[in-house]
């Protein structure tokens, strides 16, 4: 309750520094159009130009809350202006993304876990993968996909979106197949158990935790790979491309609608995420 | 046909020589070493396949083709270079930490804030903040101040979050004793708390190297003067002048490797007596 409120404190205060920041930045465009029809303009006639402005340098919070609702409720979803479309189109490349990152993630863990020669050639290798801005390879993974025969603009762009995500996939799942200690390994061997018994009886129930820990910055991640997939690729479709094109075309609203929507689709992917690992932690027995 | 056979015979022996070494239960060498015959070999492989089955260099230009390039363009590069990491890159990054820090150790006088801030603040840290770039380059222009700016956002939530965690490790037995020794705020801020938030700092810095690279080069995407990384990557993606693109590539991945590596390194000087530093 005390955390809820210090929250809305805080988001109101944003709020208000938002209204500020939208008379302080679009004040000039406002006294030069009155200048230009040589008029004075009163503080309140400011303020309230300042709020509805087409091309605002910075859109009033109402004009966002507006747009995003027209674009998710006013437009029919096969419509390409509508941002339930576009989204969908992002949140179907980062399902697809986070699926291939966490098979990948999983599976180089297992391999780095059972082979001494792996985990010294290819662990350092992946910290050294995630220096590497992606971003600069995205428009060639674009290209490259595209020269192989591979049409569909929703494989380079998941092969983004993957790159991002196998990261803490990996790191936390070397770490959850490592976690059985000592002593639960010696219990194996007494049984006789062959290293698939134990593999799938001790580490990997073991693991299950470190796995759905690392699925939210997954998921998070698997989502800005999407969208940074989507700008330098000539894609059409997806909320990535209606940031670029709102940008290009000097829409503003356009833009900041995007934004806001690509936020609440991380939001509500992280809440699942999290909901799903509440879910499997109490089905492992944890708490 | 024969520089595929011999890239693959060459990959089996080094491959065999990986096996050899990792069971070898040795220091530091074997550490370096195994890593980095492990990327001999996967240049190696691109080469020999790249050459062996004539692939296209539109598809994929062979490592030699990559470094001739490199060697022949490197004033472009520096260029490029200058304009993004340095410029655009870094100064956001310093401005973002140090904001980051800042505001961490104002709203840490206030448990009110911190609680509000530090959900809000978890949040937008997992939000795609690469978006606000073309936000920012109408704000602040093509020049490299709007990359710096969409850097600082970025950096700025991941850092306030570490920092803010890393004010609350010191335990309530030493700033006990702190109080016992009637310390002042800033007195047990500088000599206590600091130092003690020293390791989740770091974990923050080292985290927004990665992120301060991908803002500038994405905002780049967005509208640039005609240097830059992410400008010339498109430009040339554009003219298929692939081995170009894969120079700037390299760049940019010796760039972020340096960079977090410079960072592991002042962290280890900084925080020397961390468990995790202990080897």
């Amino acid at each position: 309750m005390k955390t809820l409120l210090s929250v809305l404190t805080v988001l109101i205060a944003i709020l208000v520094a938002w209204y500020v920041g939208t008379v302080a930045m679009n004040a000039r465009w406002t006294l030069d159009q009155a200048a230009r029809a040589d008029r004075e303009v009163s503080f309140s006639e400011l303020v309230a130009d300042t709020m509805h402005q087409t091309r605002p340098v910075v859109p009033a919070p109402h004009q966002v809350a507006a747009q995003l609702y027209d674009g998710i409720f006013g437009k029919k979803i096969t419509s390409k202006r509508s941002l339930v479309y576009h989204g969908f189109i992002t949140l179907e490349t980062t399902l697809w993304g986070f699926g291939l990152g966490i098979l990948l993630g999983v599976g180089l863990a297992v391999a780095i876990t059972y082979s001494r020669t792996m985990e010294l050639s290819v662990m350092p290798w992946a910290i050294i993968s995630q220096t590497i801005p992606i971003v600069a390879l995205a428009p060639m993974i674009v290209v490259i996909s595209s020269q192989i025969g591979v049409e569909d603009i929703r494989v380079p762009k998941a092969v983004i979106a993957a790159y991002l995500s196998f990261f803490p996939v990996l790191v936390s799942m070397v770490k959850g197949l490592n976690s059985p200690d000592a002593m639960q390994v010696d219990l194996m061997h007494t049984y006789n158990a062959s290293r698939a018994q134990s593999f799938w009886k001790l580490r990997f129930p073991a693991s299950l935790p470190y796995l759905f820990a690392s699925l939210k910055v997954a998921i998070a991640a698997s989502l800005v790979g999407t969208i940074v997939g989507e700008l330098p690729t000539g894609a059409t479709s997806g909320l990535g491309a209606r940031m670029l094109i709102g940008s290009q075309f000097g829409q503003p609203l356009a833009m900041w609608a995007a934004l806001f929507a690509a936020a609440m689709l991380a939001g509500g992917l992280i809440v699942i995420v999290g909901l799903v690992e509440r879910q499997a932690a109490r089905m492992t027995g944890g708490a | 046909m024969g520089w595929l056979i011999g890239a693959v015979v060459f990959w089996g022996l080094a491959w065999a020589a990986n096996v050899r070494l990792a069971g070898v239960s040795g220091g530091r060498l074997i550490r370096v070493l195994v890593p980095l015959i492990f990327g001999v070999t996967v240049l190696v492989l691109w080469e020999g396949i790249v050459r062996g089955l004539g692939i296209d260099p539109v598809i994929l230009p062979a490592p030699t083709v990559i470094g001739a390039q490199i060697a022949r363009s490197l004033p472009t590069l520096w260029v490029d270079f200058v304009q993004t990491i340095v410029r655009g890159a870094l100064a956001g990054y310093v401005f973002g930490s140090v904001g980051g820090l800042l505001v961490a150790i104002a709203v840490d006088r206030s448990p009110f804030l911190q609680r509000g801030l530090l959900p809000i603040g978890n949040f937008v840290a997992a939000l795609p903040i690469v978006g606000v770039a073309p936000i920012m380059v109408m704000w602040f222009g093509f020049g490299w101040e709007s990359k710096a700016a969409v850097v600082v956002a970025m950096v700025f939530f991941p850092m306030l979050i570490n920092c803010v965690a890393g004010l609350g490790e010191a335990g309530s037995m030493q700033r006990d004793l702190m109080k016992t020794y009637a310390a002042s705020y800033w007195q047990t801020l500088v000599t206590l708390r600091l130092p003690a938030a020293m390791p989740f700092i770091f974990n923050g810095l080292k985290i927004c190297t990665t992120l301060a690279l991908i803002g500038a080069i994405v905002a780049e995407f967005f509208g640039s003067p005609i240097r830059g990384m992410g400008f010339r990557i498109s430009t040339e993606v554009g003219r298929l002048n692939l081995p170009m693109v894969w120079a700037e590539i390299a760049v940019a991945a010796l760039a972020g490797s340096v960079l977090y590596g410079a960072v592991a390194l002042i962290e280890r000087w900084v925080t020397f007596w961390h468990p995790s530093q202990r080897v």
